[in-house]
């Protein structure tokens, strides 16, 4: 309840402020000519957010799947980890704007440059959760494992990766926070479609109310998003809170 | 009740325990009866975890003597698995599945020894801290080692519980060559067939005490009570 009142006050002292200030609308439109808009063009508002969902559901899910593999390899081999790690790091170190014109040249102005672009800034603080998760195994687990003359790798799989969920959770729903900034950096370069697209086509046309919706649109993909994570996360793991005081 | 032929005894001799820069004994000789449950007590901080991990093959740089089976302070149950799982941790971890399933019947039966018959396939979450250590008592117990290790294994439990579950302890352990740690006089008279002192920095090993009568002993018998009040005053002047 508390969030909705505060959303609704925000947008009632925007529109006020508009009202007062007299702002013409190709700079600050007010919400209620926005709301207009995202009624008004509906079916293109509609069709854009599907592609850019799109991108950022498939961008994420690549993200996992890549950053997840990273670090249980990390954590099964030092000498993998020893070699790939600082590329992993470097990686992180180039801007991912700097890095989108490529993309983009590479894998040309579809979805796939997109994807590959939200994938990249997702799949970091994944490695980073999970390879930490890994590495802070309760010590007394491993020692049970030990006189148990467990093999290593059913330690990896049924004690240390088990025990690792909810690190890859928390990553997981960091992954999910920054999805957008990949698709929509992606968008904003070279694109054809989607709400980043969108947002640059309009402002250019001066059809500024039309970009404030796809903004507000992008913001309700970003949330959902966000949401379906953190609730798959809880689903993943059940159990309240590792064990260790 | 699993049946145990010849559980052997343990032997160290002339071991030195260090780890890191701490050297928490030198030249140790000790004698652990197979068959049999000793206690070693000693004051926190002397060296009793270490000595026992040193054992079990734990510390960095150690091989254990046998195979044998471990039971830590905590219990240490996986929060992912059921209690039936765990219980068969051992046999998951060997990736044996021929002894896994093998084991199973026997997984269920010690449950029912320690009151659980009806918990399976519960998550450990949904039981209490005595609970819990009954399951952990059963998993160690699933192993079927002859040597079991035992580091304060009811050190969290509240009085009334620690009690029943040195009973049941005492019973489901009888046969096998037991080594248990605790800093508790009246736990180590209880459930030792032996006790055995530990003191000084590095430690030394007190002469064995053996006190009279079969485990586990009535924790309200005087001279049981007479013996504990020596043991007191002895771990006291050994500070």
């Amino acid at each position: 309840m508390r969030p909705l009142i505060t959303a609704i006050g925000l947008l009632l002292a925007w529109e006020v402020l508009v009202w007062v200030t007299g702002v013409p609308v190709y700079i600050l439109p007010p919400p209620s000519r926005v709301g207009v808009v995202l009624v008004e063009r509906f079916d293109l508002l509609m069709e854009q957010a599907v592609w850019t969902a799109a991108e950022m559901v498939l961008g994420l899910i690549l993200g996992l799947v890549l950053g997840a593999a990273l670090a249980v390899v990390f954590a099964a081999s030092a000498g993998w980890r020893r070699w790939a790690l600082p590329l992993v790091i470097v990686s992180q170190a180039i801007p991912v704007i700097a890095i989108a014109p490529l993309l983009v040249l590479w894998l040309g102005y579809g979805m796939a440059s997109k994807v590959a672009m939200a994938a990249l800034v997702i799949f970091f603080p994944v490695v980073s959760a999970l390879y930490d998760g890994l590495r802070r195994t309760d010590p007394g687990w491993l020692d049970l494992a030990h006189a148990m003359d467990a093999r290593p790798r059913a330690v990896l799989l049924q004690i240390r990766l088990p025990a690792a969920l909810p690190a890859f959770a928390s990553g997981a729903r960091i992954a999910a926070a920054v999805a957008p900034i990949g698709a929509v950096i992606g968008e904003w370069v070279g694109a054809s479609a989607g709400l980043g697209y969108l947002m640059t086509q309009s402002l250019a046309r001066g059809q500024t109310p039309l970009a404030f919706a796809a903004l507000f649109l992008l913001c309700l993909l970003g949330l959902a998003l966000y949401h379906a994570t953190d609730w798959a996360g809880r689903r993943l793991v059940p159990w309240q809170s590792p064990q260790g005081e | 009740m699993t049946f145990v032929v010849a559980s052997p005894s343990l032997s160290v001799r002339g071991a030195r325990i260090a780890f890191g820069d701490r050297v928490v004994a030198t030249d140790l000789t000790l004698e652990f009866p197979g068959g049999r449950t000793t206690c070693l007590l000693g004051r926190s901080g002397v060296g009793k975890t270490s000595l026992l991990r040193w054992l079990a093959g734990l510390l960095p740089g150690t091989e254990r003597l046998q195979p044998l089976a471990y039971m830590a302070q905590r219990d240490l149950l996986l929060p992912w698995l059921s209690i039936l799982d765990n219980v068969l941790l051992g046999y998951r971890l060997r990736g044996d599945a021929t002894a896994l399933k093998a084991a199973e019947p026997r997984a269920r039966a010690l449950l029912g020894e320690v009151g659980l018959g009806d918990r399976l396939g519960d998550r450990p979450e949904a039981l209490s801290a005595g609970m819990r250590q009954r399951a952990a008592l059963a998993r160690t117990l699933c192993e079927d080692r002859s040597v079991v290790l035992m580091d304060e294994p009811f050190g969290h439990l509240d009085a009334v519980t620690r009690l029943e579950l040195q009973d049941l302890a005492a019973r489901l352990l009888a046969g096998r060559t037991v080594v248990m740690v605790t800093h508790d006089p009246l736990e180590a008279l209880r459930l030792g067939h032996q006790v055995r002192v530990l003191a000084g920095t590095p430690f030394t090993v007190g002469p064995p005490i053996d006190p009279p009568g079969p485990i586990p002993r009535d924790a309200s018998d005087p001279e049981l009570l007479a013996l504990q009040g020596r043991l007191i005053a002895q771990l006291r002047c050994t500070a």
